[in-house]
This record gives structure tokens, C-alpha cells and sequence, in this order.
């Protein structure tokens, strides 16, 4: 198992490697300069744009800029957001922590929620309510996550007012609470958004893990399951499913991806302070070591999800285990 | 033994005939869901290719910015109007056509950059194969979203051209995998090196064997890839970084009420519908022709 | 003194499967006994309906298929096609258990081997895991299993094909089930190994006193293991009779001709003796006796009426007119459908 998480490791290095060369390449294709901005700004202090240039070496040779920016990133340094005055770094860091508390919610609750439906529909395969959670779930996959997002704004914090409009806390009342108010204050701002990224994702998950279900339920295993004498019920949730339960792992790592673009539109439609709304407010504002910052940690968070889910599939799995 | 065809080959790559394919499409125009699908998604397509001749008023028209701003739905305005008292319905039908006509085109680039660098990628092997397969894999490290932002922030006014192409070459990463695995089974398979033991030339064998082999996965992959570019472009235009104004998209039309979105809710609700409609019965096709196809 | 009432007891079964291409009539008809301790042998091609009457005994027929109505299975004073689910799951794994031939997947590969074979204690006996566990390992040591308390937490995929039927073997007796139905069970094992699993269940049967109901395609494994033999022939019973007997004196025409199509070692042969023809479809069968076409004997009876079960001897039945007409046995003519570029043998 070491060498294979070690090999896994390695590969994850060589492709943040090629993702900073992205990165770099993306600065310096663009046309006009991405730095005017910054550069030509008169409210701009003189120590930031030595800062710029020495980070980037502006004026020298783009191999040696390449190398300087390789450096740069190794250290940590994302470069400098002008529209938040603070380094890339911090703001992203402070931003990243509401993101995945975000995502991991929502992770956690969509493949709860998609397995669950899946059963459900497996167990009662052709009936009508099989045939109606497959319209639910395809009408949920198929939604743009935006237009959801609005809708579920729309109806839970405007048309029936259960939900707090956005924000992670109350802007204004939360430092005065106490310790219980305070967390129960939190849980309500983040329920809508996690909910409905939740939602969402569940469909992608419910529609995979019930094809993995009917394609294990021919299997012969599931045969000498039911000649012991086992209930059709136990046969699925603990032979059919521990075994279709294994690609829905790969899935995981297949996720992080479409959760992350789902969490960035919802952190802007829920004004969640995650690193979406980060970027995204980045955009109207060009900064643009901002969301080239934000472009590097999504990717290096979306492989290391990647490679959590392959090691946790290779641990799953007792064919690959045992070797 | 001597004149016995090996059957791994042969099932490993069936022979390709034309007739399957074409009964493989009559076979899912039988469901009844993908004849419903596919009837929505012509519906939709036709409004976009007529939008001209049945848009109730021009798009881009403001005819009184003060006392028909921001209707609500009315006879006169069936999804009523915006902020700039353009109608909104007429927008939407021009979104129609927009929408899918990016979606369209930018396919069609991806299309062909994914089947030529996984066609590439599979013939040339080795080294070279493998170099290739490493780069794709670090761009599909990133999510799309993720790239197009890192692109389109630094071209800060975009032709609908350019957003074409770029969205084109975000999308051809998952095609190539699957043509790069299909011309490396087919290097190996044996009855190449009959074909061509036969005197069969590369781009005979090319044509004859591979190309339908690949019809398949590449219809699949037109399919969800235009849904998916139908969303996407939706959402870049909903950030402000799509479709430049005053062009009608999709993505375009939410956006321009997205600042009072409770007050001005048809701006939201009936672009979306349009979106949700189109990429659903999308994905209902391509989901009946890939069964299709691997039930042969 | 009346002999003892049979264990299994099984009436005019018939299994439809409703396809779209027609009803296939895979089981049509069959009836026969199973007594306490006794190993009886069903023999035939594929496509008979052997493999489907054994698993119409547990009831385990999926749609399209169904057991027809009328059809009777009875088993310990119960009939079978008429139990509940309940009453089913509990003869399954428990008084009746069934293996298969591909012992490669039969296997869950993502539990270990002990845990399967425990998990039938934990259902019927609702012994704990701890127990149901150490009974496992003693079948499976009883099977033959070497170092049966290691071997008990490995995977599947560790074991070697021989090792898996054994342990599908202990899965089958753990709760001494009055019937083992066997389905070729031996056809996935390199010939050495075949050898072994039915030494080993021709000596579990004498030490636990199960019947077991053999069905293959083998006559040699018939041969070695049972002391009755069933034939079957598109969905019926065309010959029945003492193991002994079978061999000694075969009757039908079909029976003759496996007989002979087993190539001996030691007898020079040009080429196997095959009998002409296929099988016909099980969504036709062919009026008059199915057999017809293939048989070197058939006349105008034979196409015109449906031959019964005739006695043909002591406990010998078979489904031939030339147990009324013996005499035609004597000038055999080419069958009626013959190879393209194949003499009839």
C-alpha cells in the first residue's frame, strides 16, 4: 500500500508542477499587462511594486521569470491582491477554511443523501417511484448550479423567511452573543448554502450509484447470497452494496472538481466568505494575482482530493489491498 | 492455427459496420423518453435558428426606459421586461440562439482537438504518449471553471469568437483520453496487421476501422459536452465575464437582474427554465446513446 | 413394510420463461423422487432444463421465468411453490442448499472466506459472530481445507479455484441440509481437481447423510457419484433408472447416443461420434417426440404422438415408442436432420 500512496504522491507533485507552468503561462499570454493595474495605479505604493517586480522580475528574461515565479510559489508567496492590500496568501488562507468547511459538508451529505436514494430506487426498481426519483435526480444533475442556488435564495430567505440572507454570521449581532447562540448562529447561515450544494450534488451521486448497484446485482455472489437463505433487503445493503460502493469511492475523488465550481457560485449568491467569493469578487475588481492565486490552491485541493480518494479506493478494495 | 482469426480481437473491437450504428439510433428513438427529449431539444433549437422571424420585438431595444422598465409579466410582455425596458422574452428566444450556438461551435473545437491529440497521443506511443498523457493530466487537474477564469480576467473585453475558441480549448481533455484508448487498441489489434499484410495503406485502415469505432464516443461526448457549455457559458456570463452586454444569453439575462433578484424574479426564472429544459434533454440523449452503444 | 415417504417429491413442474421472442417451456413436465440419503444424478446438454428445474426446487426463478401454476414441489410434507417468502429464505442455505460451477465468482471478493461461510450460521442458527465463526472453520477444515483457521481470513482472490469450491462446499453443509443440489460443480476444475471435490462429496454425503441431486453433462462424474439417473431431453424426463442399469441397458435413442459420443481412452477413433443436429428451441418444441429429428429410429408414431414415460425394466422408464416397437431398433436409418458436410455417425 506504501509504495502505492508514495507512487500517488509523486504523480499529484509533477502536477502541481505543470499547473504553476499553467499558472505562469496564463499571466504572461495575456495581452496588454496584467500588472498595469497595479503599476500605473498612483495609490499604489512604491514597496508593492518593488514587491511585484522582484517577485515576478517584470523586466527580465521570461525563463528567468519563470524560474523566479517557480521559487516564489515553493515558498508560499501567491504574489500580491491590490484589491485587498494584503498578500495572496493571507487572503486566500482565511477565505479557504470556509470553503472547505462548505465543501465537506456538502461532500459528506450528497454521497449520504445519493446512496441513500440509490437504494431506494434499486430496491424498488421499476416502480413509480423509482421512476420519479430518476426524474428528480436528472432535473438536479442537469440544473446550473447558479439558477438553483437563486431559486433556493429566492424561496428560503424572501418568500418564506427561514433562512438568514447570507453571510456566515450575523454581521451585526454576533460578537454579542454567547457560545451557544454564536455556534447556533453559524449553523443557520450555513445551512442554505450547504444544503443546496448538498442537493445538488446528490443527484450526480444517486443516478452513478444506482447504475453501480444494477450492475453488481447479476453478479453470481449475489446468487449464493440469496441461497443462504438472506432477505432481498440484507442482500442489497450488505452484499450488493459493499461491493458498488467501490467506483462511488472513485467518485469522490471525481467531485471535488464540480464542488468546487458549485461552491464558488454559491459562496456568491449566499455571500459566503469562502475563497469563491474571493476570486469571484477578484474578477469585477482585476485583481489578478488574486485569481490566479485562487486558480493554483483549487487545483492543488482538487488533486489532493484525487489522491485521497485513489488511496482510500486501493484500502477499500481487498483485491488491491492484500498486494 | 493456420486461417483461425483470433477472437480477442475481433471482440474487442467489433467490426465496424455502418447499418449497427444506424439501428442503434433507431433502437433509442424508440423509448418514448428520448422521442419526448428529443422533440423539447428541436423545439428549443428551432426557436433558436427562427429567433428573427418570431421574436415579438427586437432584443436590444429600449423603447422607454421610464415607464417600461422593470413589468412584470403581462400579456403584452409574457416574461416582462428589464431594467433597460428590453423585452424580456425576446431576449430569451436570441439567448436561445446564442446559447446554443456557443455551445455548438465550441464543441465542435473541442471536438477536434481532443480526437487529434488523442488520435497523436495513441499512434505515436512511448515517450511522446506518455509526455502527452501527463500534460492532460494536469490540465484536467484543474476544474473548468477554475481555467476559464484564469483566462478570461486577463482579456477584459471578449468577442464572442474569442469566448468560442477558449471555451473550446477547456473541453477537449476527457475526448482525447477515450480516442487515445481506442487507436492503442487498435495499434495492437491483429486484424491491422492483416489489413495490412494485405497491402492495406494507414489511412485506409485509418478510415475503415477507426473512424466508426470512434462515431460513437464522439457523438456521446457532443452531447454532454454542449450541455455542459450551455451551463458553463451560463454561469461566466452570470459573473460578468461571458457574453459581453449587451448581447442576450442566457447567463446574460440572470445576470442583468440579478441585483434585485427577489423584485425582478421573472429575469430569473424563465432563462433558467429555458437552460435546465435544454441541458436535461441533452443529457436524456446522450445517456440513451451511450446505452446504445454499449449494449452492442 | 412400505418403503419411507421420499424427501423430495417433485410433480409435473414447469417453468416458462415469457421472452420476447415466445414462452420458452424450459421446464415442461418434469416429475421425479429424491429419498433420504440418496445421490441422484441429472444428466443432459445444455439447454435441457436441468439446471433450470434445480433452481425451481429453491424457487430462485427470476422474471420473465415463473413456476408455472399446477406444478408441485414437496418437500418435508410442504410444497414448495406455494411458501411464503419467509418460509423459503428459510429453507434455503438451511434445509436445502445448492453449489455451483463457477466457484471464481459464486465468492463475495470483498469478504473474507470465513465470514461468508459464517454468515449462513449467523442467519439460520442466530449463532453470534464468534461462534458462527469457529463453526465455519471446522468446515471448512472439513472440506479439506488445510490450515483452515488462516485460510478462513483470506479473500477469495487468494484462494485457487479448487480451494473456492471447497469452500462453497462448507457454505452448502453448514447446517447439514437434508439436500445438496449440485450444478455441474466440478465443470470449472482442472481435471485433477475434479477429481478431488467428488471424492470429497461423495464422503461428506456418507458422514452428514444428505441426499445430494448431481446435475452435469458428465457421464462420467454420474458414473462415479450417483446411484439413480435422470435424463432429460428439451425440458422433460426421457429416461430414468438405477445408475447400473443405465449404463448396462440405455434405452432411448438420446441416452444411447451420449453413451457413445464419450470418447474411451485405449479405442482408436477417427473422429468422435457426435449425435447430429441441435437441440431445438425451447419456445418450440416440436410435436410428437422432441427427439425425433436427431433419432437414428423414428417412424410416423413418433412424429404424431407425444411418447409417455414407458417401464422398461425394474425402476427403468423411458420416453421412447420403441418400448412398444422394439423391433425397429434393428434397422436404424440416417437421421432427419443431418450436417451440412457431416456424415451421420
Amino acid at each position: 500500500m506504501l509504495p502505492y500512496f508514495a507512487r500517488r504522491l509523486a504523480q499529484a507533485a509533477v502536477i502541481v508542477a505543470f499547473v504553476a507552468a499553467i499558472s505562469f503561462a496564463l499571466i504572461h499570454l495575456a495581452p496588454g499587462d496584467p500588472f498595469s493595474a497595479v503599476m500605473d495605479n498612483p495609490n499604489v505604493s512604491e514597496s508593492v511594486r518593488q514587491t511585484l517586480r522582484a517577485q515576478y522580475g517584470l523586466d527580465k528574461p521570461l525563463p528567468e521569470q519563470f524560474a523566479r515565479y517557480v521559487g516564489s510559489l515553493a515558498r508560499g508567496d501567491l504574489g500580491w491582491s491590490f484589491s485587498h492590500d494584503r498578500p495572496v496568501l493571507d487572503v486566500l488562507a482565511t477565505a479557504l477554511p470556509n470553503t472547505l468547511l462548505l465543501m465537506g459538508v456538502a461532500l459528506v451529505g450528497s454521497f449520504s443523501l445519493g446512496i441513500l436514494v440509490a437504494l431506494i430506487q434499486v430496491a424498488r426498481r421499476g416502480s413509480a417511484t423509482d421512476h420519479a426519483l430518476s426524474g428528480v435526480t436528472l432535473l438536479l444533475f442537469s440544473m446550473p448550479e447558479f439558477w438553483f442556488a437563486i431559486l433556493a435564495l429566492l424561496a428560503f430567505t424572501y418568500w418564506l423567511p427561514i433562512f438568514p440572507v447570507g453571510g456566515a454570521v450575523d454581521a451585526v449581532m454576533h460578537d454579542y452573543m454567547g457560545l451557544g447562540a454564536r455556534i447556533g448562529d453559524r449553523l443557520r447561515h450555513l445551512t442554505l448554502p450547504a444544503l443546496t450544494l448538498t442537493v445538488l450534488a446528490a443527484g450526480g451521486v444517486a443516478r452513478y450509484q444506482r447504475a453501480a448497484l444494477l450492475e453488481v446485482l447479476p453478479a453470481d455472489y449475489i446468487r449464493t447470497a440469496r441461497l443462504k437463505g438472506l432477505t432481498e433487503r440484507e442482500i442489497l445493503r450488505r452484499h450488493a452494496l459493499r461491493n458498488a460502493l467501490l467506483p462511488t469511492i472513485s467518485l469522490i475523488g471525481l467531485s471535488f472538481p464540480a464542488l468546487l465550481t458549485g461552491a464558488f457560485f454559491i459562496e456568491k449568491i449566499f455571500a459566503w466568505p469562502g475563497m469563491g467569493l474571493a476570486v469571484v469578487s477578484a474578477i469585477s475588481s482585476r485583481d489578478y494575482p488574486l485569481v490566479v492565486g485562487g486558480v493554483i490552491i483549487g487545483s492543488i485541493m482538487v488533486t489532493l482530493g484525487s489522491l485521497i480518494a485513489d488511496v482510500l479506493y486501493a484500502w477499500a478494495d481487498p483485491r488491491i489491498r492484500a498486494h | 492455427m493456420p486461417g483461425q482469426i483470433q477472437e480477442s480481437a475481433l471482440t474487442r473491437i467489433p467490426r465496424p459496420r455502418e447499418s449497427a450504428f444506424a439501428l442503434g439510433l433507431r433502437r433509442i428513438l424508440r423509448a418514448p423518453s428520448s422521442r419526448v427529449a428529443l422533440a423539447i431539444l428541436a423545439t428549443i433549437v428551432l426557436i433558436g435558428l427562427l429567433a428573427p422571424f418570431i421574436s415579438p420585438y427586437d432584443p436590444a431595444a429600449q423603447p422607454d426606459v421610464v415607464a417600461l422598465k422593470s413589468l412584470a409579466p403581462s400579456l403584452a410582455h409574457p416574461f416582462g421586461t428589464d431594467p433597460y425596458s428590453r423585452d424580456v422574452l425576446s431576449r430569451v428566444i436570441y439567448g436561445a440562439r446564442l446559447s446554443l450556438a456557443i455551445g455548438l461551435l465550441s464543441t465542435l473545437v473541442s471536438l477536434t482537438l481532443g480526437v487529434a491529440y488523442g488520435a497523436i497521443a495513441g499512434y505515436a506511443g512511448g515517450v511522446a504518449d506518455a509526455f502527452m498523457m501527463r500534460v492532460l493530466d494536469a490540465f484536467l487537474a484543474i476544474p473548468r471553471l477554475l481555467l476559464l477564469l484564469g483566462i478570461l480576467v486577463a482579456w477584459p473585453q471578449l468577442s464572442i469568437g474569442a469566448l468560442i475558441l477558449f471555451l473550446g480549448l477547456t473541453g477537449w481533455f476527457g475526448l482525447s483520453r477515450i480516442v487515445r484508448g481506442q487507436v492503442l487498441a487498435l495499434k495492437h489489434a491483429e486484424f491491422v496487421t492483416a489489413a495490412q499484410a494485405l497491402g492495406a495503406s494507414r489511412r485506409r485502415i485509418l478510415v475503415r476501422h477507426l473512424l466508426p469505432n470512434l462515431i460513437s464516443p464522439i457523438v456521446v461526448a457532443a452531447t454532454v459536452g454542449v450541455a455542459h457549455v450551455i451551463v458553463l457559458e451560463a454561469g461566466l456570463s452570470y459573473l460578468g465575464i461571458g457574453v459581453p452586454q449587451p448581447l442576450a444569453s442566457w447567463g446574460n439575462i440572470i445576470q442583468d437582474g440579478a441585483d434585485q433578484v427577489a423584485a425582478l424574479w421573472w429575469m430569473s426564472l424563465f432563462p433558467g427554465l429555458f437552460m435546465v429544459l435544454t441541458v436535461m434533454t441533452l443529457n436524456i440523449l446522450g445517456e440513451a446513446l451511450r446505452d446504445a452503444h454499449d449494449r452492442r | 413394510m412400505t418403503p419411507p415417504p421420499p424427501l423430495l417429491s417433485i410433480r409435473d413442474l414447469r417453468t416458462y420463461f415469457y421472452t420476447e421472442a415466445g414462452v420458452a417451456r424450459a421446464a415442461d413436465g418434469v416429475s421425479f423422487d429424491i429419498g433420504a440419503g440418496e445421490t441422484v444424478g441429472i444428466v443432459g446438454e445444455s439447454g435441457c432444463g436441468k439446471s433450470v428445474t434445480a433452481l425451481s426446487i429453491l424457487r430462485l426463478i427470476q422474471p420473465p421465468g415463473r413456476i408455472e401454476p399446477g406444478s408441485r414441489i414437496e418437500f418435508e410434507g410442504r410444497d414448495i411453490v406455494t411458501l411464503g417468502d419467509e418460509e423459503i429464505r428459510d429453507i434455503r442455505g438451511n434445509r436445502i442448499s445448492m453449489i455451483f460451477q463457477e466457484p471464481m465468482s459464486a465468492l463475495n471478493p470483498v469478504f473474507t472466506v470465513g465470514d461468508q461461510v459464517a454468515e449462513v450460521a449467523r442467519v439460520h442458527a442466530g449463532m453470534s459472530k464468534r461462534d458462527a465463526w469457529d463453526r465455519a472453520v471446522e468446515m471448512l477444515a472439513l472440506t479439506g481445507i488445510p490450515d483452515a483457521q488462516e485460510r478462513a481470513k483470506q479473500y477469495p482472490h487468494q484462494l485457487s479455484g479448487g480451494m473456492r469450491q471447497r469452500v462453497l462446499i462448507a457454505m452448502a453443509l453448514m447446517m447439514k441440509p437434508a439436500l445438496v443440489i449440485a450444478d455441474e460443480p466440478t465443470t470449472a476444475l482442472d481435471v485433477t481437481i475434479q477429481a478431488q471435490i467428488l471424492e470429497l462429496l461423495v464422503d461428506l454425503q456418507k458422514k452428514i447423510g444428505t441426499s445430494i441431486l448431481m446435475i452435469t453433462h458428465d457421464l462420467g462424474v454420474i458414473a462415479e457419484t450417483t446411484s439413480r439417473v435422470i435424463v432429460m431431453y428439451a425440458g422433460e424426463i426421457v429416461e430414468q433408472a438405477a445408475v447400473d442399469e443405465l449404463f448396462a441397458r440405455p434405452h432411448h435413442p438420446y441416452t444411447e447416443g451420449l453413451m457413445h459420443s464419450m470418447p474411451h481412452i485405449g479405442h482408436d477413433q477417427e473422429r468422435l461420434n457426435v449425435i447430429p443436429g441441435t437441440v431445438p428451441a425451447p419456445t418450440e418444441w416440436p410435436k410428437g417426440c422432441r427427439f425425433r429429428e436427431r433419432c437414428p429410429y423414428s417412424w410416423d408414431l413418433c412424429e404424431r404422438e407425444h411418447p409417455p414415460l414407458y417401464q422398461v425394466g425394474a425402476g427403468h422408464v423411458s420416453r421412447c415408442h420403441l418400448a412398444i416397437e422394439p423391433e425397429r431398433r434393428n434397422s436404424p436409418h440416417a437421421p432427419l436432420v443431418v450436417e451440412e458436410g457431416v456424415a451421420a455417425a
